[in-house]
């Protein structure tokens, strides 16, 4: 099965593509109506920012609340630190994501389109302003952009509807739903970026168009993001059908013999180098049969010799200094899980160290205002439990060269500020 | 039915409502409250719930009724 490399989104001219090549190459998008709801549920269209949720269902719960106020907002946020597929695509093919977001508008009464964007991305920030500015001509809800600090969780849909309503992107506890009141208390509809770019070519061609990739649960292609102990690191937008294994080869191959892979970014999974090639992209039976999550299509390969006991403590480090500060587990639980685990990675474990670890694990998971906490000692855990044998190699005080060795791109320093 | 919630975004970790009500409630290492995910299924203990909710300095309690899960 060869993945069908950039047949979709990534189709066209290399780089940023304008209005009008982007509407001679692919036609006018058509209008926006309740009927595209039925039509994303055929599609079997689910959400490209990690979650995989199907996409009609959020949209059904906006076109129910809305009044005709209701607000959309673009994600393309990308906090992780590992990803780039947004980005990519805004700055490739901002018509087409822009189209999605109009006829999300247009289907679901909404009188507002808000892009929001890292601050980190000048280039991005750009490329999305320059394609707003041409489509002035089109009649179209007006679309507004909104940056905000690179924080990792600033992207978090509650943290999206609060930077957007003024406030700091940081996630909020709400038990009302956004589809109901989000941004400035109206029906929201929060979106990532690559998945309105979907929403525009479903629109164009129908589902059955769509399912002609992808497998019966997980339809269509994906951008991922490969990186780490790549030939070439980039974003491909692959199909759904493929295995890992054959996304690897087709992009030109590893360096090294891999020493294992995160797939799923800082809130994934691990898996042992033989799991590699076979493992499948479909969610559904990532789910069920290797309890891993695809999340936003990050593929990071460590290199021989690398060590994912290191890498996870570095990230679960990162992660740590990246909590929004407001619910005392994430604050506590990440903070003495990334010390204790510091002392495991550099193989100065001491008594009840990795028991500890086990146990905070546990205790921390389902206890934030949104799902931080939970992703950060998920990443860890599936790390101790795939490389139980390397970790005992650690709690036992034996030196390890994984340590010295240059893994995935360092993450970058803890953000700044949360506006 | 009913579920006792806590607002992690408001809670200090004062501890008592793990003091008033602790089949509903224990405390993690850092003394912040692990609140039981089940429905409160006795007149007794939605009576507690609810003077845990009145007495949190913080107000950050609240008994959600659970007709959908959230």
């Amino acid at each position: 099965m060869t993945p069908a490399i950039g047949v979709r989104l990534l189709a066209g001219p290399r780089g940023w593509e304008s209005l009008t090549e982007h509407q001679k190459r692919l036609g006018r998008r058509p209008q926006g109506t309740g009927h595209l709801i039925d039509v994303l549920r055929d599609s079997g269209l689910r959400g490209r920012g990690g979650a995989w949720f199907p996409t009609w269902r959020k949209w059904s719960a906006v076109r129910e609340s809305s009044d005709g106020h209701a607000v959309v907002v673009v994600n393309g946020h990308e906090g992780e630190p590992l990803s780039a597929k947004d980005r990519v695509l805004l700055q490739m093919r901002p018509h087409l994501v822009l189209d999605g977001a109009a006829l999300a508008a247009e289907a679901l009464g909404a009188s507002q389109v808000v892009v929001y964007l890292s601050r980190s991305s000048k280039e991005t920030d750009q490329a999305v302003r320059r394609a707003v500015e041409e489509r002035r001509v089109l009649e179209e809800p007006p679309v507004g952009v909104e940056r905000t600090a690179h924080r990792y969780v600033a992207g978090e849909s509650s943290a999206v509807v609060s930077r957007a309503s003024g406030s700091q992107s940081k996630p909020r506890f709400t038990l009302v739903r956004m589809a109901e009141k989000g941004v400035d208390d109206r029906p929201t509809l929060v979106q990532n970026a690559e998945t309105l770019a979907h929403v525009a070519m479903i629109a164009r061609h129908g589902p059955a168009w769509f399912r002609q990739l992808g497998t019966e649960a997980s339809p269509g292609t994906t951008l991922m993001t490969l990186t780490g102990n790549v030939k070439r690191p980039g974003v491909y937008e692959v199909d759904l059908r493929a295995t890992v294994g054959a996304v690897v080869r087709e992009t030109g191959g590893t360096v090294s013999p891999p020493a294992g892979a995160l797939l799923g970014g800082y809130f994934g999974s691990w898996f042992a180098p033989a799991a590699l090639d076979a493992l499948p992209l479909d969610v559904d039976v990532l789910r069920s049969r290797h309890g891993a999550a695809f999340g936003c299509g990050i593929l990071a390969v460590l290199p021989q010799g690398g060590c994912a006991i290191v890498e996870a403590t570095r990230i679960l480090a990162y992660l740590a200094a990246e909590s929004a500060g407001q619910c005392g587990p994430c604050v506590n639980g990440l903070a003495a899980l990334a010390e204790t685990m510091g002392r495991v990675s550099s193989s100065s474990a001491e008594l009840g160290d990795i028991e500890n670890v086990m146990r905070w694990v546990d205790m921390v998971k389902g206890r934030g205002a949104c799902h931080h906490p939970d992703g950060a000692v998920g990443q860890l855990h599936s790390a101790l439990c795939v490389f139980k044998e390397h970790l005992h190699a650690h709690l036992i005080g034996r030196a390890c060269r994984g340590a010295k060795t240059a893994g995935f791109p360092q993450p970058p320093a803890p953000g700044d500020g949360w506006k | 039915m009913s579920r006792l919630r806590v607002n992690p975004t408001l809670c200090t970790g004062y501890g008592y409502c793990a003091e008033i009500v602790p089949e509903l409630v224990s405390v993690d290492d850092w003394g912040y409250p692990i609140v039981s995910r089940s429905d409160i299924d006795s007149d007794e203990l939605l009576k507690l719930a609810r003077r845990a909710v009145a007495t949190c300095p913080r107000l950050a309690l609240l008994i959600e009724e659970s007709t959908r899960d959230a």
